[in-house]
């Protein structure tokens, strides 16, 4: 790292993101080369050994997210790059790692779908399977680059999250920022912050792996150190071993989201451009962004008053931000590289009608009188 | 904010030709040696050599919002096919430089053809070189990325058992484009010609 910082250096998207990861502290990296994630592979296994990492080129993608998840169980920060057809095969893995709360960063570089779609062309397909792609309720981080520094800063920002609420970030890149390549200074490490997961205050006989608390996060104790502790994809109690008690799966579930919401002003991440006194906004997100900021500065040009909102965050979706500016404007243009995954967001938090909401998550059939109580004071 | 000077160049050739290698090299040296803004995308097939192959670079005086061609001020085609395929979005005053030995039809009077094959066989001994005394040309006719920092970007981008053969050949495209007379060139791609007929 140190012989590349302070120098203007050209670098692609996917390299940048392999010098982000290291200076946030990735030491691990699983996976499976596809086209156009390749590069951050094949950086990551030349790079890695020579800080001490380890990069292991797995069998397939399922291979390579579960060994990503073991390593970070090790207590080494991880990463696995990836596009469309391996992000689907990690998708069971990554639904662990949401259940065991394994912090772990997954970069998808988008290319064109369905299926294999055209493997070297950009598109923004991958949004909603990034936040829904692996099965149950679950929360996640979802963050997207539009730049060369970008994929520095937003990876470092991806194993903050990752790390802070032991949860996986999913880091969208596409073909087009991956493969871009521009001209940029590394930041200084030192000036770098990084955060590391919270282990235990306690000797190990008094651990109790899955002990809520005030943040909602539990210190994790990394695999060897003696700290013994069960890890299951079943929902488990505090002691991290199966539960099917309703109290308990209540809890836990619930658990899972307050931890990230009690996080949203830090996680969701927005770049307002002009929009001070904005009547009509793009918002954009990845490399899609960087075109909305020409049109914007075009349009300015033309004595319109547009702006830009482009999102970082996509998920938690970052609804304070988007409704200031649908309140703020007239039309709002939400141009995508998909047939409409994101402006679907957009429309649900623009709701003039109040919208009730009611929700169970411990296990048990919503009843008829639940309802029925709510439809009497509607 | 300062004034936005964009200069946007397309490469475009046959896989395997090191169209998207001179484009790296170009944004290496307009970057990191002449200290512009720049911005390199590049576009390919599934193949792993043949198929078309198509590289752009952008270079500006203030940061680059869109990062691809918009208008091309200069367009190096190293084939036919290339030139055919990706010649729209020539601004007026673009100018394009072919390989004449790999080239026959343009599309544009403001055009330089030079032999880039044949001179990087004849007198460098390696047709492959051609990408590389293509590269001296663009240095020329672009006027915007000198030489010097042409040949320390080939020093870092190319093995060093290659490099000497790659500098000879940057300076052998570059002395063929200095022989052309640009001035002598039509001033200005006329669009608008087919509606006076």
């Amino acid at each position: 790292m140190s012989e590349k910082t302070g120098q203007r250096l050209l670098l692609q998207g996917n390299e940048a993101m392999v010098e982000g990861a290291l200076a946030a502290g990735c030491r691990f990296f699983a996976g499976y080369p596809i086209t156009p994630a390749s590069e951050i592979a094949e950086l990551m296994s030349l790079r890695l050994p020579a800080v001490g990492g380890t990069f292991i080129q797995m069998e397939d993608e399922i291979a390579g997210m579960g060994a990503v998840i073991g390593a970070s169980l090790a207590g080494v920060k991880s990463l696995t790059a990836t596009s469309g057809p391996g992000f689907s095969l990690m998708q069971e893995n990554l639904g662990f790692a949401c259940a065991a709360e394994v912090p772990c960063v997954v970069v998808n570089v988008m290319r064109t779908g369905p299926s294999t779609g055209l493997s070297t062309s950009p598109a923004q397909g991958d949004v909603m399977q990034a936040r829904w792609g692996t099965h149950g309720d679950h929360p996640v981080i979802v963050l997207a680059v539009s730049t060369v520094n970008d994929c520095f800063t937003v990876i470092v920002q991806a194993f903050n999250l990752a790390e802070k609420y032991r949860v996986p970030v999913i880091v969208l890149s596409d073909e087009i920022v991956a493969h871009t390549r521009e001209a940029v200074v590394l930041p200084d490490p030192a000036a770098i912050t990084v955060i590391d997961r919270m282990r235990p205050a306690v000797p190990p006989e008094w651990y109790i792996p899955y002990e809520d608390n005030s943040r909602g996060v539990p210190a994790m104790a990394e695999m060897g150190s003696g700290y013994r502790h069960h890890v299951t994809g079943l929902i488990h109690d505090v002691r991290g071993f199966p539960t099917e008690r309703p109290e308990e799966v209540d809890a836990f579930i619930r658990r899972l989201f307050h931890k990230i919401t009690n996080g949203f002003t830090e996680i969701q991440l927005t770049n307002p451009v002009m929009m001070e006194d904005a009547k009509i906004a793009v918002i954009a997100y990845g490399a899609v962004s960087r075109s909305a900021l020409r049109a914007v500065r075009q349009a300015r040009s033309q004595g319109i008053r547009a702006g830009l909102l482009q999102l970082i965050t996509l998920y938690p979706f970052p609804r304070k931000a988007v409704e200031a500016v649908l309140a703020q404007c007239r039309r709002v243009l939400v141009p995508e590289m998909n047939m409409g995954q994101v402006i679907r967001e957009v429309k649900r938090v623009n709701r003039t009608t109040e919208i009730v909401r009611h929700n169970r998550v411990d296990g048990q059939l919503i009843t008829p009188a639940e309802i029925y109580a709510h439809l009497l004071a509607m | 904010m300062m004034k936005e000077e964009r200069y946007e160049l397309r490469f475009g050739g046959a896989g395997g030709q090191g169209i998207i290698l001179a484009a790296v090299i170009f944004a290496e040296a307009a970057g990191i040696h002449e200290g512009f803004y720049v911005c390199q995308t590049q576009s390919y097939g599934p193949e792993a050599r043949g198929g078309r192959s198509r590289a752009e670079i952008v270079i500006s005086s203030a940061e680059i919002d869109y990062p691809k061609v918009l208008g091309m001020d200069l367009f190096l085609a190293m084939n036919q096919t290339a030139l055919d395929a990706y010649s729209a979005d020539f601004k007026s005053t673009g100018i394009l430089l072919a390989d004449a030995a790999l080239v026959s039809q343009v599309p544009t009077s403001r055009a330089l053809l030079l032999p880039f094959t044949t001179i990087a066989r004849q007198q460098l001994g390696d047709a492959l070189a051609a990408n590389m005394a293509a590269l001296g040309a663009v240095g020329v006719v672009c006027g915007r990325v000198g030489l010097a920092s042409l040949e320390k970007a080939v020093a870092s981008r190319v093995p060093a058992k290659f490099r000497e053969l790659n500098i000879r050949a940057l300076h052998a495209g570059a002395e063929a484009a200095r022989q052309q007379d640009l001035a002598a060139l039509p001033p200005f791609i006329d669009s608008d010609e087919e509606k006076e007929v």
